[in-house]
């Protein structure tokens, strides 16, 4: 994990104060509690287990772009 | 210039950059988060930049920045049986000046890497007799995860839970450098998902005060060089102002319900940096009314601020997080200090200015 990035998932689901995310066919469930706002079918920001912000789909898409680069320079 | 637009390839906005470059005298621009340091090492941007724009790594990888006082206080605690360490990963290999977390975990301490708070809230009720204590490692992205679960933890009334809360902020550090003056800074592109909690308002000063340009910018190479456009311009105009270039990801007023959490459970407070010494409130304590949740009170761990490790003597970790030497002009670098064998953290983790240098800029 890397400590200031955060990843866009799609909410699946929401349970109270937890949701199950997804984004490439890879689930995870997260706490909703900094952004309560947030619904089945929005995408998030989602930092060390806990969605952090809102954003929109297109703006999403755009991002995982970046994290699979990160993700792959990250790997020594 | 048409911000945001992935259409608009790489070379075509260097160009911009460097139309904008021809009128500015030499500026150095510091960036101040560790996934900045990466894509920027990774994308080359330093070879291709104008020679007038200098771009260098500030305090903004956290792990760098956690000092040798704080890493020898949590391995001293995990030298207790009755003590779980959970950890996020980046601080297994981090020296302080008796080892590392791995080393004590292959001696038989208890060390378990987690992902989120949730998961060491999880550790904590599934090992009653054991005390969990998380590793509160982090800048404002962090540190409201971290007093989530101390909130959670009050409410399900775990008490073998608690978190050795070494969290800084962002803004302190920038004033801290500023006050300085040491380093001649220009500009500073901020992080994407500290300013996505705390918005626009703590840089304020920066602009207002010290006349430096700030944008707060994306970690694709495309963010990368919207935000330099948008320094440069400010600079070209005379203007010190905080942009969003993230939009998607930051919005003015940050995330007041994940300040507010910061806020329930921490209050600041003087800590020690890595290369900086003491910082006024630049650290996160846990209030006394979450006390029994607080690490270094429960277990009486020592915060004295007169802590010399002589290993910080050999090692420009300080300096490299000042932007005062970058990576290669350390002795240690690359020779004494390599990813596999580092020597200081900002080797040591993925996010510092010494391991990307090494992988990219070398």
């Amino acid at each position: 994990m890397s400590m200031c990035l955060a990843v866009p998932f799609k909410i699946i689901s929401t349970d109270g104060e937890m949701a199950v995310v997804e984004v490439n066919g890879l689930t995870q469930n997260i706490s909703i509690a900094l952004t309560p706002e947030a619904l089945p079918g929005d995408w998030v920001l989602v930092h060390a287990g806990y969605a952090i912000h809102k954003i929109d789909e297109a703006e999403a898409k755009e991002t995982l772009k970046l994290w699979e680069e990160i993700h792959e320079a990250s790997q020594y | 210039m048409k911000l945001h637009n992935t259409e608009r390839n790489y070379s075509e906005k260097l160009k911009d950059i460097e139309t904008l470059a021809r009128g500015l005298p030499a500026v150095s621009i510091m960036e101040i988060c560790g996934t900045h340091t990466m894509a920027i090492g990774r994308s080359g941007l330093r070879r291709v930049l104008p020679d007038n724009i200098r771009l260098i790594s500030g305090p903004g990888c956290p792990v760098c920045v956690t000092h040798d006082r704080e890493i020898d206080n949590y391995l001293e605690l995990a030298k207790d049986k009755r003590v779980i360490i959970a950890t996020f990963g980046d601080l297994l290999r981090v020296p302080g000046s008796k080892g590392t977390l791995n080393a004590a975990r292959s001696q038989g301490a208890g060390v378990v890497v987690v992902y989120s708070t949730l998961e060491a809230l999880r550790l904590a009720s599934n090992n009653p007799d054991h005390e969990v204590v998380f590793l509160g490692v982090g800048f404002e992205t962090t540190a409201p995860t971290a007093a989530l679960s101390i909130i959670q933890a009050k409410s399900q009334g775990l008490g073998n839970y608690s978190v050795y809360s070494m969290h800084k902020l962002v803004p302190p550090a920038l004033e801290a450098l500023l006050c300085d003056g040491s380093v001649k800074l220009d500009g500073f592109i901020c992080p994407g998902h500290v300013s996505t909690i705390i918005g626009t308002s703590p840089y304020t000063f920066v602009a207002e005060q010290y006349k430096k340009p700030c944008v707060i910018t994306g970690f694709e190479i495309h963010d990368i060089l919207d935000g330099l456009y948008l320094l440069l311009l400010q600079m070209r105009q005379n203007k010190a102002k905080i942009d969003i270039q993230y939009i998607r990801g930051v919005k003015p007023d940050g995330n007041p319900i994940a300040r507010k959490t910061m806020d329930t459970v921490f209050r600041t407070g003087d800590v020690l940096w890595r290369g900086f010494g003491v910082i006024p409130n630049s650290g996160l304590h846990i209030r006394e009314e979450y006390r029994d949740y607080d690490a270094s009170v429960k277990f009486g761990l020592a915060m004295d601020h007169h802590y010399i490790n002589e290993k910080e003597a050999i090692c420009s970790c300080g300096d490299i997080l000042k932007g005062l030497k970058t990576p290669n002009e350390c002795d240690l670098f690359k020779g004494l200090c390599t990813p596999l064998n580092p020597f200081g953290p900002c080797m040591v983790s993925t996010e510092g200015a010494c391991a990307a240098y090494y992988r990219y800029e070398a």
